[in-house]
């Protein structure tokens, strides 16, 4: 097994509003939102009414089919309301911060056994950051997965930079792997060039470079050790073990963490510190006609300037709604403002350039027509047009032999931008995974 | 404008509601569409498929281009007219220009017909269909044959089976293949090739102009020599249809197609290269007198090959498909060629067939590289 994978195949798109390694604000929100929505596939259990007091660490929900998988609340204060949608749907727990944070002590001791490991995410709310694969569920708690791979470099686009976020988080990184590795042997990737996590014990390093989705920790397993019909994986952000190596460390759960305020319509660009669950606007000015993006442009959740940073989310991006219609779009020589990886357009005359982009689907939807767009960014083992139609088919054993198994809808997410027929492909994935899930249940 | 009308009256529940696939075609043909991204990514490529049919146009223009010129030489050389370059060219300009306007009012007629009636965006495929379609038939076709033709295609090749993406055949071979096999006195034989009911002059039928094709087939390498030269066909300056007559022209076009990505090179070159494999297998052989090369210059081998061929819809999709396809389809014209003694061109009959089996030849690949990826699983 090769230590070192160079993909060729992907795109970085190249938006505008990068943020610049500068912590521009703190934020101490008055009030803080814990999301059942945050995680795929959860039914939620609601554990604290509207008066209670939490600590940061305390329990807010729990998991209705396995109670002892528990979300707890970042912040201590008291649960100011609980947000219910249609049919009664918990939406979100919305607890107004003391001006003083306590913690819950989950006491300073490593986890000796996988037992331990498993026993203290539990607790700490934790467990919810293990995704697990295939699906990209919640880690189920009977199963054993044969690996768990963390992936230190994001390739999306405008993504925080895990370098600067994490470069001094190392010791708490360093404790989760080792906690982790207990449970099942841990793999972790790291960019070309970059030394910072390649100190990490207790896991095997694979050095990988390309260009986006080369940072996906999808694209990095079906390399290194892909995923076949009754395997499971987990893999855990590096943001969220370090917390986790935190609590390990200090017996408390901190999610504070620096989160990139990126994106062509952003005002101010930067990182701001803040906990999960911030309201997007403490963390940033969201100005009329512009899309807040919990994540990247590719894959991230639309969160309405009225919304609350995600979970998993260390980035927000920031995009003017692109409602303007453009005179012959299509039929002009040049297009300057639009960015287009095809080289029916001259955007290849400008490899450095970045885009002002909008959310402008700069076209209509029509049935596939050129297919090879998604096999040049999809550095995988698989035949990305059969899979979507196969997914669309509703077909299991197809989508079974094309590789469902081994992608979450992230990896594809380039084939939705680069479609000249406008498809969802991320939906059409996403789709297939909910038919799999339901039927193999 | 066709904005100024549209609230109320075109919209949902307006009166003219069922024409709104109509208007929104005429009305996004005009400016970029203001919809916003609903799911997945938030931001998308500024490439549609508006844009990717209008480069197969652009690309097809210099063979479509010469073609006219060469129409207007043909008939002068025929008849020895002496016309100057602006003559031919306006001449051959004003042949094809029914032949365009038959082949989009029939063809765009029925494609936004049946976006009406299913309710959907019209469809820009057949912006190439529409332009390819008159490239490839003989200039002096009736327009009734013409617009019965494409009303065939259309309907049966691609409405019927979807609308563009979905269909199984190139709908501007099927065309040419309808014409071919209801009206063979129209589309075969020595006298079609040369435009001549304008010109006027003498009796017509008696006035034969074989194409290279036909002669090399009758009398071989010698009796082709003495009328054209390699380089005569390499230019094109030769009878046959419109667009396939330039090497140079389609090779301009191949280059435009190639470099954009929107046309496969797999499949050109392997097409070329199965042309040629058959050709000097067949020259050895015997069967033919011709130099291997001399089947890339003569008929619609090159044209099929860079514009017909290469469809990215009726073609092979996997990338190892696309090798397999494109060696087949050149192969097999230029077999139709040398061993069969009632047809002289094939590759209207072989992209047509390895259109057909394009599927299958996926299959294969794709159950091949499933395969070795389950079996690699069983071994580690």
């Amino acid at each position: 097994m090769s230590n070192n994978l160079a993909l060729k195949k992907g795109l970085n798109v190249p938006v505008k509003g990068a943020a610049a390694p500068v912590v521009i604000k703190t934020v101490s929100p008055d009030v803080v939102a814990v999301k059942p929505t945050d995680f795929f596939g959860l039914v939620p259990r609601l554990l604290v009414k509207e008066g209670d007091a939490v600590q940061a660490g305390s329990p807010v929900m729990a998991d209705k089919m396995h109670p002892e998988i528990l979300f707890t609340s970042p912040v201590s204060g008291t649960v100011q309301e609980v947000v219910r949608g249609a049919k009664r749907k918990l939406l979100a727990v919305l607890i107004k911060a003391d001006a003083k944070q306590e913690y819950v002590d989950f006491g300073k001791q490593a986890p000796q056994n996988a037992d331990e490991v498993k026993e203290l995410l539990l607790k700490t709310g934790l467990w919810g950051s293990l995704v697990q694969r295939p699906y990209g569920v919640m880690a189920s708690l009977d199963a054993t997965p044969k690996s768990i791979f963390i992936s230190t470099f994001n390739t999306a686009p405008l993504a925080a930079d895990n370098d600067y976020v994490l470069g001094d988080a190392l010791a708490d990184l360093q404790a989760g792997v080792t906690a982790l590795a207990k449970v099942a042997p841990v793999h972790v990737s790291l960019h070309k060039g970059e030394t910072a996590f390649g100190k990490l014990k207790d896991a095997q390093i694979h050095v990988v470079s390309g260009p986006h989705p080369a940072g996906n920790v999808g694209v990095q397993i079906s390399h290194i050790d892909p995923i076949k019909k009754g395997d499971i994986v987990w893999t855990v952000s590096p943001l969220l073990l370090a917390a986790f190596g935190h609590v390990i460390n200090t017996g408390k759960l901190d999610l504070t963490r620096k989160v990139a305020v990126t994106g062509p319509a952003a005002e101010k660009l930067g990182y701001v510190v803040c906990l999960p669950g911030t309201p997007v606007k403490a963390i940033t000015d969201v100005n009329e006609n512009v899309r807040v993006v919990g994540g990247d442009v590719l894959t991230g959740e639309s969160l309405g300037a009225d919304g609350y940073l995600g979970f998993f989310q260390n980035q927000l991006t920031l995009l003017k709604e692109g409602y303007e219609r453009e005179w012959f779009g299509w039929a002009k020589p040049f297009r300057p403002k639009v960015h287009s990886s095809s080289w029916c357009y001259f955007s290849w005359l400008t490899p450095k350039k970045e885009y002002d982009m909008n959310t402008n689907l700069h076209g209509g939807p029509r049935a596939f027509v050129e297919t090879k767009c998604f096999e040049d960014v999809t550095p995988m083992d698989i035949f990305p047009i059969y899979l979507i139609k196969a997914c669309l088919a509703g077909d299991i054993e197809k989508m079974e032999k094309f590789g469902i198994y081994e992608v979450l809808p992230e990896d594809l997410a380039l084939c939705d931008y680069v479609d000249p027929s406008k498809n969802e492909i991320q939906a059409y994935i996403q789709q297939g995974i909910e038919l799999m899930i339901k039927e193999m249940a | 404008m066709a904005d100024e009308k549209k609230p109320g009256l075109f919209e949902k529940g307006g009166k003219l509601y069922w024409l709104h696939s109509s208007i929104d075609a005429f009305d996004t043909f005009l400016r970029v569409p203001g919809t916003v991204t609903a799911k997945g990514a938030h931001v998308r490529d500024g490439i549609d498929l508006k844009r990717v049919m209008i480069m197969v146009v652009i690309a097809l223009v210099p063979a479509a281009l010469f073609g006219m010129y060469n129409v207007g030489l043909q008939t002068s050389t025929l008849y020895g007219l002496n016309w100057t370059f602006w003559h031919m060219f306006f001449y051959g300009l004003l042949r094809m220009l029914p032949l365009f306007v038959v082949s989009y009012v029939v063809g765009l007629g029925i494609e936004f017909a049946s976006a009406q009636i299913r309710g959907e965006e019209v469809n820009e495929g057949y912006l190439v269909t529409g332009f390819l379609i008159p490239l490839i038939v003989p200039v002096d076709v009736p327009l009734w044959m013409l617009a019965l033709a494409v009303a065939f295609s259309v309907l049966f090749v691609k409405e019927v089976f979807g609308g563009t993406g979905m269909n199984i055949w190139n709908p501007a071979l099927v065309a040419r293949a309808f014409l071919f096999f209801s009206y063979p006195s129209s589309m075969s034989g020595s006298s079609v090739w040369v435009s001549k009911t304008w010109a006027g002059l003498g009796n017509v039928d008696a006035i034969s102009a074989a194409t290279p094709l036909a002669i090399a087939h009758d009398s071989g390498i010698e009796g082709l020599s003495s009328q054209y030269s390699f380089m005569d066909m390499f230019w094109g300056f030769i009878p046959g249809s419109t667009g396939e007559t330039s090497v140079v022209a389609i090779l301009i076009g191949a280059f435009i197609l190639v470099w954009t990505g929107v046309a496969s090179w797999k499949i050109m070159f392997s097409s070329i290269a199965g042309g040629l494999l058959v050709g000097w297998l067949g020259q050895i052989a015997g069967a033919t007198t011709l130099p291997c090369y001399y089947q890339l210059v003569m008929g619609g081998f090159l044209f099929g090959s860079v514009f017909m061929a290469t469809d990215p819809v009726t073609a092979a999709q996997t990338e190892t498909g696309k090798w397999i396809y494109g060696f087949l389809v050149g192969a097999l014209a230029v077999v139709v060629r040398l061993w069969n003694p009632g047809y002289m061109e094939g590759m209207m009959l072989a992209i047509l067939f390895m259109n057909t089996m394009a599927p299958v030849i996926d299959h294969c690949v794709v159950s091949a590289r499933t395969g070795r990826r389950n079996k690699k699983a069983v071994t580690a």
